[in-house]
């Protein structure tokens, strides 16, 4: 596998305006169809439908595109798993329910650029055999909801969707269901159960959604800027998407990026840009500069941090944030500067992931609060350098060993801080000590 | 007694008051309903709890779950159930505008901090209380998925992005004069780009 690095230092050209999926990211342009329309979207839609379903997922396969969830498995491969011509319904399932700390890039697809998402949900479910597609969005995204149901209310006056989609013979459904403030319907079987009208507890697996899934029935579950990008990627072709990033990385990529810097943006790039040409170029720096840099969350507050020593090299894909021990997740980057106490960071995602925890698996349940307990006491200082490896041995007693992977998310941030600032904790319990 | 988030309260309360849909409601239920599969109508029970929130002053009394339970014939305790889960069914009664301060990493970064202060001083309410002219009802939460523009706060369906201490208390005093505010960026930002 060739990985082609682009360090740093070089000098690396921004993302061509031309080569953006996403024209209308923030707004600037009429988000509903008279604009989408410009911007090319339903252009040869019925052409695209004409194709067989297998070579659609084949060429969604072949472009690399890696699911923009979180979990950056393949999408097309993840397709190829719904059976075929079961005779039942098959469902495609849309992930909008964006709730990572640090995320905030579905949001923009949703509400200025609906059309692509829309668009995307129709080729998507015909290569899987899905007539009836659900799109599950965060409930506190009411302004956002509203502009998707405008936007889908317009492709079935067109014909766009609905009886004999674009005139391919195919009919197609598409449904809007909200979400009521749950982290933890971000999480694919639990989203599932929230749409059946109960609790979003994860289901175990297997079986697996493509098997069994929404009313027990064969579905895939993908996140909203994967579908989002499906249609550019079979018009322009799966090398044009091939063409932009690294074997294994490719595409474009919304990145999130919040927290201290001079200019937080969302901003679609080039997937593996250096993560400090992201904060230096389209982010005008980090407050106070660059050597005021703290440490930098990658991926949304699930992703171990990266001190400053590699955030000076690291690329944002999947595969080097892996290799320095964190991730791409979602591609929430939140930077953290010397002015903030890096643990609190921490601490408050602890409260999070106590607060979102779902209550079915013992050690998340009365692990996430005993974490963030022991996180609080660390701000303050309060616990010996012994009761810290105690929390990192917890820690790894939650990661893994519950159904789904919130216990493993709230594990990672935690460890992260650990092993990057450990000397640093000590001495403030140390300083506290003095003190006292 | 308020000591934690509406929605986070496992304490359902009977408002004394019969509730039976609105003509409108009925109309949207059947709607609502449609979009699932027959003999799957369980599907439509957050739907609807939102429908009936909104009819009853923006929360959800036991007469509420009990009259959910009857249009979707469910038990009662499944429709519970997921009015308890979720946080945004409110459980008690809130004031005209719940306003919901971000009070995780990425916002606090930016100073939530200061915009949770400014807040609870304008609107004169403790967090989880409600002010006694009962116009606000004040609640930190976590994420709500602007991080870009944080800090930022959600007055009932509204954000409001890109705060500092001044914008802040210029919403809360537009509310209490009965003005209309600007919804998103108060730094004039179109959404979340660089400028």
């Amino acid at each position: 596998m060739l990985l082609v690095h682009k360090k740093a230092g070089e000098v690396q050209k921004m993302l061509n305006e031309k080569d953006k999926v996403f024209q209308n990211l923030h707004g600037f342009q009429e988000p509903f169809i008279e604009g989408a329309l410009k911007r090319g979207s339903w252009l040869n839609t019925k052409e695209i439908l004409s194709k067989d379903q297998n070579d659609i997922i084949e060429l969604v396969k072949s472009s690399q595109l890696r699911g923009r969830g979180g979990a950056g498995f393949s999408t097309g491969l993840k397709w190829s798993f719904m059976p075929k011509n079961t005779g039942k319904q098959h469902y495609l399932v849309v992930n909008a329910d964006e709730s990572e700390p640090g995320t905030c890039k579905d949001r923009e697809i949703i509400r200025n650029d609906p059309h692509t998402l829309v668009e995307g949900c129709l080729i998507a479910s015909y290569a899987i055999q899905a007539t009836k597609c659900y799109i599950y969005i965060r409930g506190e995204y009411h302004h956002e909801y509203v502009q998707l149901e405008k936007a889908i209310e317009e492709a079935y006056e067109r014909g766009f969707i609905g009886k004999n989609a674009c005139g391919s013979g195919f009919d197609f459904d598409l449904y809007v269901h909200r979400g009521a403030g749950a982290y933890i319907c971000g999480e694919e079987t639990a989203l599932l159960e929230s749409l059946e009208g109960k609790k979003g507890q994860p289901r175990l697996k297997p079986p697996f959604p493509a098997g069994v899934g929404l009313y027990g029935m064969p579905t895939t579950i993908n996140n909203v800027e994967s579908i989002a990008v499906v249609p550019t990627i079979l018009r322009r072709g799966p090398d044009w998407f091939k063409s932009i990033g690294a074997e294994n990385n490719t595409g474009t990529k919304i990145f999130c990026i919040s927290g201290n810097v001079n200019k937080p943006c969302t901003i679609e790039e080039e997937m593996g840009i250096p993560l400090k040409e992201l904060v230096e170029k389209h982010c005008e720096g980090v407050e106070g500069g660059w050597d005021n840099l703290k440490a930098i969350v990658p991926g949304g507050s699930s992703t171990p941090m990266l001190p400053k020593n590699i955030c000076e090299s690291v690329l944002m894909n999947f595969d080097d944030l892996k290799a320095n021990g964190s991730g791409l997740g979602t591609a929430g980057v939140i930077v953290v500067n010397k002015n903030n106490d890096i643990a609190e960071v921490i601490e408050r995602f602890a409260h999070f992931y106590k607060h979102e925890s779902c209550g079915q698996c013992t050690p998340c349940r009365e692990g996430t609060g005993w974490m963030h307990r022991m996180m609080q006491r660390l701000v303050r200082g309060e616990i010996s350098p012994e009761q810290i490896e105690l929390l990192e041995n917890v820690t790894k007693q939650v990661e893994g060993h519950t159904i789904c992977a919130l216990g493993d998310a709230a594990a990672w941030p935690i460890q992260g801080l650990i092993k990057n600032f450990k000397s640093e904790l000590i001495s403030k319990y140390n300083k506290k000590l003095k003190a006292s | 007694m308020s000591s934690n988030h509406p929605g986070l309260s496992n304490n359902f309360s009977r408002s004394g008051e019969k509730f039976s849909w609105s003509k409108d409601n009925l109309r949207s239920i059947k709607n609502i309903i449609s979009k699932y599969p027959k003999g799957r109508e369980q599907s439509a029970v957050m739907p609807l709890l939102y429908l009936a929130q909104e009819q009853n002053n923006n929360w959800i009394s036991i007469e509420c779950i009990e009259t959910i339970a009857e249009t979707l014939n469910m038990p009662k305790i499944r429709v519970t159930e997921v009015a308890s889960f979720y946080s945004m069914y409110n459980t008690r009664p809130v004031g005209e505008n719940l306003v919901q301060i971000c009070r995780t990493s990425p916002c606090w970064l930016r100073g939530s901090n200061k915009i949770t202060k400014t807040i609870c001083k304008e609107t004169k309410c403790e967090i989880n209380d409600t002010s006694d002219d009962n116009k606000f009802t004040v609640v930190e939460v976590e994420c709500l998925g602007a991080c870009s523009n944080g800090p930022m706060i959600q007055i009932n369906n509204d954000f409001f992005e890109d705060l500092d201490e001044e914008s802040t208390k210029k919403i809360i005093d537009n509310i209490k004069e009965g003005k209309p505010n600007v919804i998103g960026s108060q730094k004039g930002r179109r959404s979340s780009e660089n400028a």
